[in-house]
C-alpha cells in the first residue's frame, strides 16, 4: 500500500500539473475511459488544477452505468422466482424498469451481496435445494474472476450455480465512440486495469486507424496528471502513438492466465450497452459448451425487455457528448438518492462522481 | 452470574413467568446489583439536581461479537456518548433487551459481562431494564436498547447554534475503525486482517474538556452511522456556513485506508465509535489539540478544518494533492464498487 503515500504526493503530482500548463498551447479533449479514473479524477479535484484548455470527458467505462435496464429486470425476476441472487455492491441500488434489487431485496428477496463471484459458487454449494445466480456485470477486469466461478461450479459438479452476464470491452466502445459524427475527442487514456489483464495488443490498431493518441493510465493523483501530461505532449507535438503510463501494473501481453480462463468460458459476441445500444462484438457471450450456466438460458427471461426512461440522457453521457451538468434533470429530479439513470447510481458514475464531488456546482 | 440451567434462551425466557424470574435473578440481578436496581420495581426512582440530558439509541448489529468488542459494549458506549456529545456527565442507563429464541445462553452471559465491564468503565449504573423474547426468525440473535441520564456539566453551553465563523474542528483520533472492523467480519466480505473497533467511552475526556475550556467549547459530535463526512454536512447544513477540511489533517490508520482502498470505501462515511469531533473557539485551538492529545482517548487527536463563510451549507475538503471536492452526505449505505 506503498502508492497510497507516494502516488498522491503533493509535490511529485503539483511538478507534472505545472509542465502540464508549460506545455498546452491550445484546446484538447481526452477522454479518460475508465469510471474509476473519472472517479478519482473528481474526488482529488484534479479538473480544476488542470490548465482550462485540457477538457476531461468522462467515458462509457463504468460498468453497472453501461448494463442495460432490462437485465436488472431479468436479476429482479429471478429474486422473485426465488432464486438466491448474488451481486456486487454497487449494482444494487441501480433503478430496473419498476424497481431496484435492493427493494426487490426489501419485500423478500435473498439479495447477496459478495466481493468475488467463488463466494457465490460456496453458496450454491451450501444450499443444494436453491438455484444460485451471480449478477455478472462489468469489463474485462471481472471476467476472468466470473468465468472461474463457472469453472469451480463445473469442478464441484454444481448443477444450481449459473450466472446473469453483461460482461462488455473497452476497445469495441472506443471504436464506437470515435466513429460518432458528434465526436471531439483528442486523445484517450487507457483503462489501467482492463490493460492488466487484456495486454495493450489491442490498442495499437486503435492509435493507427483513428490517429489518436492513447496513454494506458492507472488511477492513483500522480498517475492520472502523468497520463494526461504523456497525452498533452503528444498533441502538442502532433504525433499518436501508443504509451503505457501503468507500466507497473500493465504488461505488453497481459495476464496470460487470465485471458485463458475467459476464453475457455466466453467468446465474443453483440452486446447491448446502455444508453448506447447494441455494438457488434463489444463484449463476451456464455460459449455453447458451457450454456447450462447461463441463466438467461435456464430460467426463460430473455423475453423481458424494458425501455429506458426518456428523461435520463445517460447515452450522451456515457459517449462524452454532455456533461452531467449539462442534463436538464441533473440534480433536480435526478440525484444519488432518486437516481433516474445508472450514472447517477455507481461511485464510478459520471453523474455521481460530479454529484458527490464537484465543487463546480454552485448551488 | 449464576449457571441458569439452559443451553439457549427459549420463548418462555420472555414469557414474565418463572423463567424469565430465573433469567433476570441469576444473570442480571447479580450482575448489575445497585440500590436502584435492587428495588426490583417496574421502574428506578433517582433524584438528579441539575439539568440533565436523555438519549436514547437501539443497537442491531451484525455480527454480534466482532474484533475489538461485541453488541452489549456498543451499548453502553454507544448511549454513554450521546449523553457526553449533550456537554453532560453520564449516571445512568436503562437496558432493554430483545432477544431471538435460540441465542446460546453462554452468547448472552458474554454479552451482559461486556455491559456490566462497560458501564463500570464509563462510571454509568444499569438502573431499570427490561427483556423480551421473540420467535425465531423475527429478530436477529439480539437487538439492546438503551436510555442513557447525565448531568449536563455546570460549564457546559454545547449548541450548534454557538459556532462563529473562524472556530476550529478538531477529532479526537483514527477515523473509520469501526466500520472497517465490521465489515472485515461480514459474510461474503470477509478479509484477514487485525481491525479492531474503536468503541469505547468518550465521557471523561469530554468532562476533561469542558472543565478546562467551559464555553469555548461550542460543540461535540460523534460521527457514527454516516461517518464524518456526513455529520460535518449536517453541521453545515444546521447554520448556513461552509466547512473547509484538509484530506491531510485527518487521522487515518494505514491499514484502515488499505483496507477502505481495497473495497472502494470512503473512509469519510464509515462507522466510528470512539470517535468525537469537537468545534472550538480558535483563541484555545492549540491548548485543546493538547489536551486531547495528553488523553488516553485522543492521543492521535488532530486539527482538521474550520468553519468559514465561502460556500455554505457545503463542505469543501483539501484533497492530498491540493485539489478541492465537496464532500456530500451518505446517500443509504455506502455500496462496494465492482472493480
Amino acid at each position: 500500500m506503498k502508492y497510497l503515500s507516494e502516488y498522491r504526493n503533493f509535490e511529485s503530482t503539483k511538478k507534472i500539473l505545472d509542465e502540464i500548463h508549460k506545455i498546452t498551447t491550445q484546446e484538447w479533449n481526452i477522454m479518460e475511459i475508465c469510471g474509476g479514473q473519472t472517479h478519482s479524477l473528481v474526488k482529488n479535484g484534479i479538473l480544476e488544477l488542470l490548465p482550462e484548455k485540457v477538457r476531461m470527458i468522462h467515458g462509457p467505462g463504468c460498468p453497472v452505468c453501461v448494463t442495460p435496464l432490462n437485465l436488472i429486470d431479468k436479476a429482479i425476476e429471478l429474486l422473485e422466482k426465488g432464486v438466491i441472487v448474488c451481486s456486487f455492491g454497487d449494482m444494487i441500488r441501480v433503478p430496473g424498469s419498476k424497481k431496484s434489487l435492493l427493494e426487490a431485496k426489501a419485500v423478500g428477496g435473498d439479495l447477496r451481496i459478495l466481493y468475488s463471484p467463488l463466494e457465490a459458487v460456496s453458496i450454491a454449494k451450501e444450499n443444494p435445494d436453491k438455484e444460485v445466480v451471480f449478477f455478472a456485470v462489468g469489463f474485462e477486469t471481472t471476467a476472468p474472476a466470473n468465468a472461474l466461478s463457472v469453472l469451480h461450479a463445473e469442478k464441484e459438479g454444481l448443477d444450481n450455480y449459473t450466472i446473469l452476464a453483461s460482461h462488455v470491452l473497452v476497445p469495441p466502445a472506443m471504436e464506437a465512440i470515435l466513429d460518432d459524427k458528434l465526436c471531439t475527442i483528442d486523445a484517450f487514456l487507457g483503462a489501467g486495469h482492463v490493460c492488466a489483464i487484456m495486454g495493450m495488443q489491442e490498442y495499437y490498431p486503435l492509435v493507427e486507424k483513428y490517429k489518436i493518441p492513447i496513454v494506458i493510465t492507472g488511477f492513483e493523483p500522480l498517475d492520472l496528471v502523468q497520463g494526461i501530461y504523456m497525452a498533452v505532449k503528444q498533441l502538442e507535438k502532433g504525433i499518436y502513438k501508443l504509451e503505457n503510463q501503468y507500466a507497473r501494473v500493465v504488461k505488453e501481453h497481459g495476464n496470460q492466465a487470465a485471458i485463458a480462463v475467459i476464453q475457455k468460458v466466453f467468446e465474443v459476441g453483440a452486446r447491448e450497452w446502455r444508453g448506447i445500444g447494441e455494438i457488434p462484438n463489444s463484449g463476451y457471450v456464455i460459449k455453447e459448451a458451457y450454456r447450462k450456466y447461463d441463466a438467461e438460458a435456464k430460467f426463460n427471461i430473455s423475453h423481458i425487455k424494458v425501455p429506458e426512461n426518456p428523461d435520463c440522457i445517460a447515452g450522451e453521457i456515457l459517449r462524452g457528448i454532455k456533461k452531467p451538468n449539462q442534463c436538464d434533470q441533473f440534480g433536480k429530479a435526478c440525484k444519488p438518492a432518486n437516481p433516474l439513470g445508472a450514472p447517477m447510481v455507481s461511485s464510478e458514475g459520471a453523474c455521481a462522481a460530479y454529484y458527490h464531488f464537484s465543487t463546480h456546482l454552485t448551488d | 452470574m449464576e449457571p441458569t440451567g439452559f443451553e439457549t434462551i427459549n420463548l418462555g425466557h420472555g414469557s414474565g413467568g418463572e423463567l424469565t424470574r430465573n433469567l433476570l435473578d441469576k444473570v442480571i440481578f447479580n450482575t448489575f446489583s445497585n440500590p436502584f436496581l435492587d428495588q426490583k420495581h417496574d421502574g428506578a426512582i433517582v433524584e438528579i439536581n441539575s439539568k440533565i440530558a436523555i438519549s436514547t439509541d437501539s443497537f442491531v448489529i451484525t455480527p454480534i461479537f466482532f474484533k475489538g468488542g461485541n453488541i452489549g459494549e456498543l451499548a453502553v458506549n454507544g448511549t454513554v456518548n450521546d449523553v457526553a456529545m449533550c456537554g453532560a456527565i453520564p449516571k445512568y442507563l436503562s437496558l432493554a433487551f430483545i432477544i431471538e429464541e435460540g441465542l446460546k445462553m453462554e452468547e448472552f452471559e458474554r454479552i451482559v459481562a461486556s455491559v456490566k465491564k462497560a458501564a463500570d468503565e464509563s462510571g454509568v449504573l444499569i438502573i431499570t431494564g427490561d427483556t423480551k423474547v421473540v420467535e425465531r426468525g423475527k429478530g436477529d440473535k439480539i437487538f439492546i436498547n438503551t436510555t442513557g441520564f447525565g448531568q449536563v456539566h455546570p460549564k457546559a453551553n454545547i449548541s450548534v447554534h454557538n459556532i462563529k465563523t473562524g472556530d476550529k474542528i478538531l477529532v479526537n483520533g483514527f477515523i473509520a475503525q469501526h466500520g472497517m472492523a465490521i465489515m472485515s467480519e461480514r459474510e461474503g466480505l470477509e478479509f484477514e486482517s487485525d481491525l479492531v473497533s474503536d468503541t469505547t467511552n468518550l465521557n471523561f475526556l469530554v468532562k476533561d474538556l469542558l472543565d478546562a475550556f467551559g464555553e469555548k467549547i461550542k460543540l461535540f459530535r460523534d460521527p457514527t452511522r454516516g461517518g464524518l463526512g456526513t455529520v460535518l454536512h449536517e453541521i453545515a447544513n444546521d447554520i448556513s456556513k461552509g466547512v473547509f477540511v484538509k484530506e491531510s489533517a485527518i487521522p487515518l490508520e494505514k491499514q484502515v485506508a488499505a483496507a477502505c482502498e481495497m473495497l472502494g470505501l470512503d473512509p469519510m462515511y464509515v462507522a466510528n465509535e470512539g470517535v468525537f469531533l469537537v468545534v472550538v473557539d480558535p483563541s484555545v485551538e492549540t491548548e485543546v489539540l493538547a489536551l486531547m492529545r495528553n488523553h488516553k482517548r485522543g492521543t492521535n487527536a488532530a486539527l482538521i478544518g474550520e468553519f468559514t463563510n465561502e460556500h455554505p451549507n457545503k463542505v469543501v475538503m483539501e484533497s492530498l494533492i491540493g485539489g478541492k471536492r465537496i464532500v456530500s452526505p451518505l446517500v443509504g449505505e455506502q455500496l462496494p464498487r465492482i472493480c
